[in-house]
């Protein structure tokens, strides 16, 4: 048995320690809004915060995840940021497929909590690792920016 | 497993009680609407449920809290059109909007795609196919719903106004949807409702929000991978790498061997590991360690196959097009050109990797998948599962992403051979790599132009050989016509605005063996890069402008001028641009919208390309959703941009060379342009929006660069080596 922390739960697992985090989620946890993307941390679907950190959970094991804090796109609503972003992805109407979308707005939470004033190339850095097959790169930026000015002014 | 999406709410349902079978047909609903009104009654579920919903049709259903559920036959992967279908019955309906939800359909043949004839998502068809129907069906319900007011108040129907769910009649007399909606559903169904002059929209036209962003943005959405059956096992297969590939070897111990592993299974199309969950599946797929018999197949070679299409392009003589006298205006012309392009196989690489769940139990077909076929798999998975087709239900989910692939029945067809010989539900998850390998490819093709120029540098011959296997040979669901032309080998070439004298177009089918499909523009996706590229061309040699060069020849397609002139417009074609960036421009039309692009773009001193900003200008024809129209184009910008800077799927000893996205790169934010839509007012006939927009933006770059750099860019993706700078 594995215990992990997931979205502030303490959670026991009957999985191997070299399986990785995301099917952990998705099959045993049924937290299915974390997508299976590519396997290799290449698109960004898999997205997930440990310790706050954005992180691709297809290629974190379960092994190494203990005393950590696992949150995923389920809880963002619960933050202050997550809830900022899922605001103004709805105002500027950001998905079409919506696949991607968990990852995106993980990968742009972890950004945001450290920085509320993210420039172009700070959402460049932040994003370019998701990939979003039907083109809603600038919709995501400009969604992201929106929750910026939110955030600032909720202080 | 049903989606149930409405304003504000993401509504998580559970699978609804409705089985194909109880659905009505639309012949039998328009025969006897009221008998089938029990037929269809849905459980209630949600907010609308509560209050108890009335179905006055197959697409409409009123609760008495006024909530209105319409029911969309069509596949949702993106395009909108869990919010479109909606709003075209809205509109008749004259609904209250903010209180309109969706509802995914089962197979039924009220649903199916009236351009196709068969339930089915695909050719930008939604909305062309849906704009008089489903406003039908709108209208249909609005009328019945003023019937039952006007024999509850003793009045004459034609005395009543309907506006955002409420009837209003003479002396102040008001009554809600919700409150009419019991006594209409007993009344007859209008067989030719009054529909609405479109200066009347109210809906339609306007910029709207799309019902399902709540869901896509709190990791509620469901997808086809999401499904969960209980007692469900997961299979990962070793596909086969070729088509016909037999394995040699299996090592099915070392597989079982692994923790959580059940079951090994062999299917013409690879071998199966069926295991507790995906992780155990894979990691027992890659311990099967499969040597296999390529036979054949194992000879295939990417130099190969281009070498083949060339031979079709040049022996071309299925032809299309044969107008004036071709030999005589390349005799007579003061300057004649020749050209070779050439595109390569492309994946569709949807977000989503393919799957499907499927549960074979006696006599009876469950799947639960994002597709974009439902209707056709219903006949198909019964022919696996030897059962009849009304006894395959298929559910419907949201598809991560289709671009055409969705529309193939591999997966589906091995979901269900997996649970009908395993006795169990079965998941089957095809990983990155599979669905890369896995074939269904956007044909490659060869293009031979000659093009002829007169002494006032006007063009007076166009020929072009096309060499490309066929898709609708190899579809299984068409055929190919008695003239051997294959329409989407030569449409956006044989289909092309220019006014040219001379003509000769003809194509040569050439089958290297890879299955070939429909890839978001399909046949347009390359002929439009080829043809926009080579007028381009045509212009150079004429020494004009390629805006005026294309210009002068549109006099016979106003509307393909009218994008083009637009588009130019707002992008300030001829006005000066910083030093090292250019513009391309180019104009393709496709399933029935019209669309021109112009791309700014320079190049990295690695020489690979930039694109900075993409003007597009669209004539879709009259408007359902602003919104997704802009954002359409821009996703098939993103699209077909990635594509000509990476797309390549190549064949090496039979085994395709591409895995994961390292391979098979996808343009990221930091690659993206600034995108303009702007879309031309009309009152023509609906177009399609999902597909237009692709085919413009490669020739757009393309023509950019040779703008830039004076080189041309004949075979694609975009090789940056001839513009690296030292």
């Amino acid at each position: 048995m594995l215990t992990l922390n997931v979205n502030g739960k303490a959670v026991a697992l009957d999985a191997e320690p070299d399986m990785p985090l995301l099917w952990a989620l998705r099959e045993d946890l049924q937290l299915t809004g974390t997508k299976f993307g590519c396997g290799v941390a290449l698109c960004g679907a898999c997205t997930v915060h440990i310790d706050g950190v954005a992180v691709r959970s297809c290629s974190t094991l379960l092994s190494s995840l203990a005393g950590k804090k696992v949150t995923t796109i389920e809880a963002m609503a619960g933050t202050q940021a997550g809830k900022a972003l899922q605001a103004a992805w709805v105002a500027h109407d950001v998905p079409q497929c919506g696949y991607c979308q968990s990852g995106q707005i993980m990968s742009a939470c972890a950004m945001l909590a450290k920085n509320k004033q993210p420039s172009d190339a700070d959402i460049d850095s932040a994003i370019s690792g998701n990939i979003c097959r039907c083109g809603t790169y600038n919709p995501i930026r400009a969604a992201i920016k929106t929750a910026a000015v939110s955030l600032r002014k909720a202080g | 497993m049903d989606k149930k999406l409405e304003h504000g709410t993401a509504t998580d349902t559970a699978a609804t009680a409705a089985t194909p079978g109880a659905a009505p047909s639309r012949r039998a609903f328009l025969q006897s609407g009221a008998a089938l009104v029990v037929a269809f009654a849905l459980p209630a579920t949600g907010r609308a449920a509560a209050a108890g919903a009335t179905a006055l049709s197959a697409y409409v259903r009123i609760a008495a809290d006024n909530r209105v559920t319409v029911v969309c036959g069509s596949s949702e992967m993106g395009q909108g059109v869990l919010t479109a279908i909606p709003m075209l019955v809205a509109e008749e309906l004259d609904a209250d909007w903010p209180l309109v939800g969706v509802e995914q359909a089962p197979v039924d043949q009220a649903y199916n795609n009236p351009m196709f004839g068969m339930q089915a998502t695909g050719g930008s068809t939604t909305v062309r196919a849906n704009w008089l129907p489903m406003r039908q069906a709108g209208a249909a319900a609005r009328e019945m719903l003023v019937a039952a007011a006007a024999a509850q108040w003793q009045v004459d129907a034609s005395t009543l106004t309907t506006d955002k769910g409420t009837v209003s009649g003479p002396g102040g007399k008001k009554a809600s949807y919700g409150s009419l909606v019991a006594a209409a559903s007993r009344l007859p169904v209008p067989a030719k409702p009054k529909l609405k002059d479109s200066k009347a929209f109210k809906l339609l036209g306007k910029p709207t929000k799309r019902l399902d962003t709540v869901a896509k943005s709190n990791g509620s959405a469901r997808f086809g991978i999401d499904a969960q059956v209980p007692g469900m096992l997961v299979a990962v297969m070793a596909r086969a790498p070729t088509a016909g590939a037999k394995p040699k070897a299996v090592n099915e111990a070392a597989a079982k061997a692994v923790k959580g592993v059940q079951q090994v299974i062999t299917l013409p199309s690879g071998v199966a590991v069926l295991a507790r969950g995906y992780w155990a599946a894979k990691k027992g797929r890659d311990a099967l360690d499969v040597q296999w018999d390529l036979g054949a197949a194992g000879q295939l070679n990417s130099a190969a196959i281009s070498e083949m299409l060339d031979e079709g392009a040049r022996e071309a003589d299925a032809v299309a097009l044969d107008q004036g006298n071709p030999r005589d205006a390349s005799a007579n012309a003061a300057k004649t050109l020749d050209a070779r392009y050439e595109a390569p196989y492309l994946a569709h690489a949807c977000m989503e990797p393919l799957n499907c769940t499927a549960w074979v139990q006696g006599d009876r077909v469950e799947i639960w998948a994002g597709t974009q076929s439902q209707g056709p798999a219903q006949g198909i998975l019964g022919q696996v599962a030897q059962v009849t087709p009304a006894k395959v239900k298929i559910n419907t989910l949201l598809l991560g992403g289709g671009f055409g692939r969705r529309f193939a029945p591999d997966f589906t067809i091995d979901a269900t051979l997996l649970s009908k010989i395993s006795g169990k539900p079965v998941k089957l998850i095809y990983t990155r790599e599979d669905d890369m390998a896995a074939g269904f490819y956007r044909p490659p093709s060869v293009a031979r132009f000659s093009g002829a120029l007169d002494d006032q540098g006007a063009l007076t011959m166009l020929k072009a050989g096309v060499g490309s296997p066929s898709i609708m040979a190899g579809s299984g669901f068409m055929q190919l016509p008695a003239n051997g032309v294959d329409a989407m080998a030569l449409e956006g070439l044989v289909d092309h605005p220019y006014d040219i004298p001379n003509q000769r177009i003809a194509y040569g089918r050439r089958e290297p063996g890879p299955q070939v499909w429909f890839w978001r523009s399909v046949g347009h996706s390359q002929n439009g890069f080829f043809t926009e590229g080579f007028i381009d061309e045509m212009a150079a040699a004429a020494g004009k402008d390629p805006f005026e060069f294309r210009r002068a020849l549109l006099s016979k397609s106003p509307r393909h001028k009218a994008v083009l002139e637009l588009a130019a417009q707002k992008a300030g074609w001829g006005t000066p641009l910083p030093k090292g960036v250019a513009r391309g421009i180019a104009v393709v039309s496709s399933f029935g919208s019209y669309v021109a692009q112009v791309a700014e773009v320079s190049v990295g001193a690695d020489g690979t390309p930039r694109v900075h900003r993409v003007v597009a200008a669209v004539d879709c024809g009259m408007t359902v959703n602003p919104l997704t129209i802009e954002r359409q184009i821009e996703g098939a910008i993103v699209y077909g941009l990635t594509a000509a800077l990476y797309g390549k799927i190549s064949f090496k000893d039979g085994r395709v060379e591409q895995g994961n996205f390292h391979q098979y790169p996808m343009l990221r934010m930091n690659e993206m342009p600034k995108v303009e839509v702007h879309i031309v007012k009309s009152s023509e006939e609906p177009g399609g929006i999902g597909e237009p927009g692709t085919p413009p933006i490669a020739p757009a770059v393309v023509n950019a660069l040779f703008a830039l750099t004076g080189q041309r860019v004949r075979s694609l993706p975009i090789d940056p080596a001839p513009f690296k700078r030292a």
